[in-house]
């Protein structure tokens, strides 16, 4: 213990305007060369305090030392002059320029002037190789796969010298394998004496890499353990303050064929082909999930379900309705509800009042609406009882529906979407960006939903999320489905890899009649 | 049909394409800091209005495009302080912009000069046309580059010196950084703001050379709104030309050869209303074949 503290935050305060306390009094100290995990759920704290330490925010009270000396960050300038760099969870690269460009830009090699390429991949090459972080200098960052373009945003760091590398939330878009491979480079980088200080609410990555942990809840540290003395029961208790409710047990059995979909293709923004093919079935009591790294198809996938974006190929049927060409309107009358990945984009009209959102589908029918005109207390009385049966935290029904944080928007739409009698539900990262009990309580509902008898297709990145509600998994990948497993026999490293496209069943393509037939298809 | 092609359609196409190219150049510097420089016509009808002014009270072509340069970079530093600085919507302001600066030119050639209509007068200095011998004595290329003045010859020198400029210098990998993530380039130090300022000063600096080619080149003239939407083809063609100087350059001749063939058309009995309408249905007919090409860009600050 002759050295100080790599970092060595005492008392953080931070209080943002309108009275929200982030942070409430947070002290950690982390060793030099070490790897020291921060958990936490969504509103711990956990990016108030890695703002903090990086100099994007200023602490209310408290105080920083790096290396034994008070520091205080005006700006992330401050914080990479210091030797604290910070890989941000949505990467700050330039998707047009060379990997060499994005990671030299700011503090280019160049001779009067002229920015020379020659020496900027040279210097990336060997910091590559001295960090063991192979990479092409010359590849156009756009090109590389997420893991890749992880990797140079920590050459990134490592190129201005950081001593000091902060990950916020690292493998949340990572398959399971480039999330192996990245905890094996914080290891290595932590052996050749960096500190790494990463959030995650992953606990069994968590646990895998970390020397130290601290835990965060409601903007408080709760506990601080070294790895070889806790375990993840303890760290998940302390995370939320309560045992995380055990999978989901389920006591009835799929019925009929409600949701059919036969060999549909769809184009994605481009015109590529995002889906190729793909042929599955949802029984009325069954959730399907979809599981996979997002951007192989399951947007494009769910637009075509919903008739967001027009098929190109291939057929959906609804309770044996072909319904490939019917408007949303008409989809939604059929019985289909659709909780969206993006509930800016798709969800909610952010300028819209709380009443209007909880309103949007069945608008135009009764009883939100007579003879065209809309019945305005019966649109509030809904938006009152979704509101009230949801817990959504509002100022009131006519605020605007962009004003509420993401976790209670979800919640709304939510509320929203299973409030009608759909019975057909296309539900897509339906917990993302929610607190653990929230989605908890969205978990609850779909759950009743399965009960009751609905066809849910459920599509998500969290593969816990998808192991703990699903009867069946299909993995996409690249457009196809590439796998498939029930419950009981679902393994998070057989999955891993179909999500990372390996270990590709050899000449029997996914997603013909065949494949399908084990999806427990009796209407073909 | 074929004596519509000739050796002096391409002189002429070389020297009207002038005004676009330069605005065009400028509008993709803007383009690649992340500002979709709407206001390219008014600042060119600026400049146009500025070298007439210099030109004419101080007695001379330089001063006149360097009052060209000074006016419609002044109108370049609106548009940036108010949609960069005061984050108004860019293609709101531009269009005021342009709207603002037909009114006020049109308002102080009253004033100044005291024309209504068009100004002109046997003071006006224009800018010099080269001929230099030895080049009129190379054949068919002599002609085709002799008689022009150097405002021309700077249009297409700025070509390959703004893309080694965009494409070669740390500079202006600093600048395109910023226009396709602001907040990324801020993360390593790079000011947006600098950069957009620095692309808005040189637009101004090559819409102004494209007014004083407009007044003080082929004509010696200031006439009421004269950049006749050039300065909206000149947008078309950074967007056509991918804000690439040498796609900006072929996109503003294709325009320009349109434009000169509209003129020749007139002699075969066309009407001049209709060959006019030509090269804006061609800008049209483009941008609905180009839908939804433009740069990627993501989060500006």
């Amino acid at each position: 213990m002759s050295r100080a503290p790599a970092i060595a935050a005492t008392g953080l305060v931070k209080v943002y305007p309108g009275g929200v306390v982030a942070n409430d009094g947070v002290s950690l100290r982390v060793e030099p060369g070490s790897i020291h995990a921060v958990v936490g759920e969504n509103g711990a704290g956990k990016t108030t305090l890695m703002n903090l330490l990086y100099g994007m925010e200023q602490p209310t009270a408290g105080e920083i030392r790096i290396h034994g000396e008070p520091v205080a960050f005006r700006s992330p300038h401050d914080a990479i002059a210091r030797g604290v760099g910070m890989v941000h969870q949505h990467f700050m690269l330039f998707p047009s320029l060379t990997v060499a460009e994005n990671i030299v830009l700011g503090r280019e090699p160049h001779r009067f002037g002229r920015l020379d390429r020659r020496e900027a991949a040279a210097r990336v090459a060997d910091l590559a190789e001295r960090h063991r972080l192979p990479i092409d200098p010359l590849a156009r960052v756009g090109d590389l796969p997420v893991g890749l373009q992880q990797r140079v945003e920590i050459l990134k760091t490592l190129y201005r010298g950081a001593e000091i590398i902060i990950l916020d939330e690292p493998t949340a878009v990572l398959t399971p394998q480039e999330s192996d491979e990245l905890l094996a480079v914080m290891r290595h980088l932590a052996d050749q004496g960096k500190t790494i200080l990463f959030i995650s609410h992953k606990l069994a990555e968590v646990l895998a890499v970390s020397d130290r942990i601290t835990v965060l809840r409601g903007g408080r540290v709760v506990g601080e353990r070294e790895r070889a003395e806790t375990d993840m029961d303890e760290l998940a208790t302390l995370m939320v303050g309560r045992l995380p409710a055990p999978p989901a047990t389920f006591r009835r059995e799929p019925g009929a064929p409600a949701l059919r979909v036969e060999r549909l293709w769809v184009r994605g923004p481009r015109g590529e082909p995002a889906v190729q093919g793909v042929t599955f079935t949802v029984r009325r009591g069954e959730i399907v999930g979809i599981a996979g790294v997002a951007g192989n198809g399951q947007s494009e996938l769910i637009g075509a379900l919903t008739g967001l974006v027009p098929a190109a190929e291939g057929r959906i049927l609804l309770d044996g309705q072909d319904i490939t060409r019917l408007s949303v309107r008409e989809r939604r009358a059929a019985g289909m509800a659709h909780i969206p990945e993006d509930r800016y984009r798709w969800g909610s009209a952010r300028e819209a009042s709380v009443a209007d959102t909880a309103a949007m589908g069945p608008h135009y029918r009764p009883p939100l609406s007579r003879r065209g005109l809309i019945d305005r207390s019966a649109w509030l009385r809904r938006a009152a009882a979704i509101v009230a049966e949801y817990r959504v935290r509002t100022p009131g029904l006519w605020a605007r529906a962009g004003a509420l944080s993401g976790g209670n928007l979800q919640k709304l739409v939510v509320g929203r979407e299973l409030a009608g009698d759909a019975h057909c539900l296309i539900v897509a990262e339906p917990s993302r960006g929610v607190d653990l009990a929230a989605a908890a309580f969205i978990h609850d509902q779909l759950l009743a939903r399965r009960e009751r008898g609905d066809a849910i297709l459920l599509v998500s990145a969290d593969l816990g999320e998808l192991m703990a509600l699903s009867d069946r998994i299909l993995v996409m990948y690249e457009g196809r489905i590439v796998g498939e497993v029930a419950r009981d026999q679902a393994d998070e490293r057989q999955i891993g890899l179909w999500m990372a496209g390996a270990d590709l069943p050899a000449g029997d393509p996914p997603g013909d009649p065949a494949s399908a037939q084990q999806g427990g298809d009796a209407g073909a | 049909m074929a004596d519509l092609f000739d050796i002096q359609l391409l002189h002429m196409t070389l020297r009207t394409v002038v005004p676009v190219l330069l605005a065009a150049l400028g509008g993709a510097l803007c383009e690649r800091a992340g500002l979709f420089n709407v206001a390219l016509e008014g600042m060119m009808l600026a400049g146009a209005f500025g070298a007439v002014v210099g030109s004419f009270f101080l007695g001379g072509a330089g001063w006149g495009v360097l009052a060209a340069i000074a006016a419609a970079t002044a109108i370049g530093l609106i548009l940036a302080v108010l949609s960069l600085n005061l984050r108004a919507n860019e293609i709101v302001v531009g269009i005021s912009l342009n709207l603002l600066v037909v009114g006020l030119t049109t308002f102080l050639m009253r004033v100044v000069l005291g024309a209504t209509g068009t100004f002109h007068h046997p003071d006006l200095q224009g800018l010099p046309q080269w001929s230099p011998e030895w080049l009129q004595a190379v054949p068919v290329l002599g002609r085709l580059l002799s008689g022009h003045t150097p405002v021309v010859w700077a249009a297409y020198l700025a070509v390959p010196i703004l893309t080694y400029f965009l494409f070669q210098t740390t500079i202006g990998l600093r600048l395109r950084a910023v226009g396709e993530h602001a907040r990324a380039a801020q993360t390593l130090a790079v000011n947006p703001l600098r950069m957009q300022y620095l692309a808005v000063v040189l637009a101004g600096v090559l819409t102004g050379l494209a007014g004083a080619q407009l007044s003080l080149g082929q004509v010696r003239i200031f006439q009421e709104n004269m950049t006749a939407g050039r300065g909206f083809i000149a947008l078309v063609a950074v967007i056509f030309g991918r804000a690439h100087p040498t796609g900006v350059l072929l996109a503003s001749l294709l325009f320009g050869l349109i434009d000169a063939l509209g003129i020749r058309l007139q002699g075969v009995g066309l009407p001049s209303q209709v060959t006019g309408l030509l090269p804006f249905v061609v800008t049209l007919l483009t941008l609905v074949a180009l839908r939804g090409r433009g740069l990627n860009r993501q989060g500006t600050a």
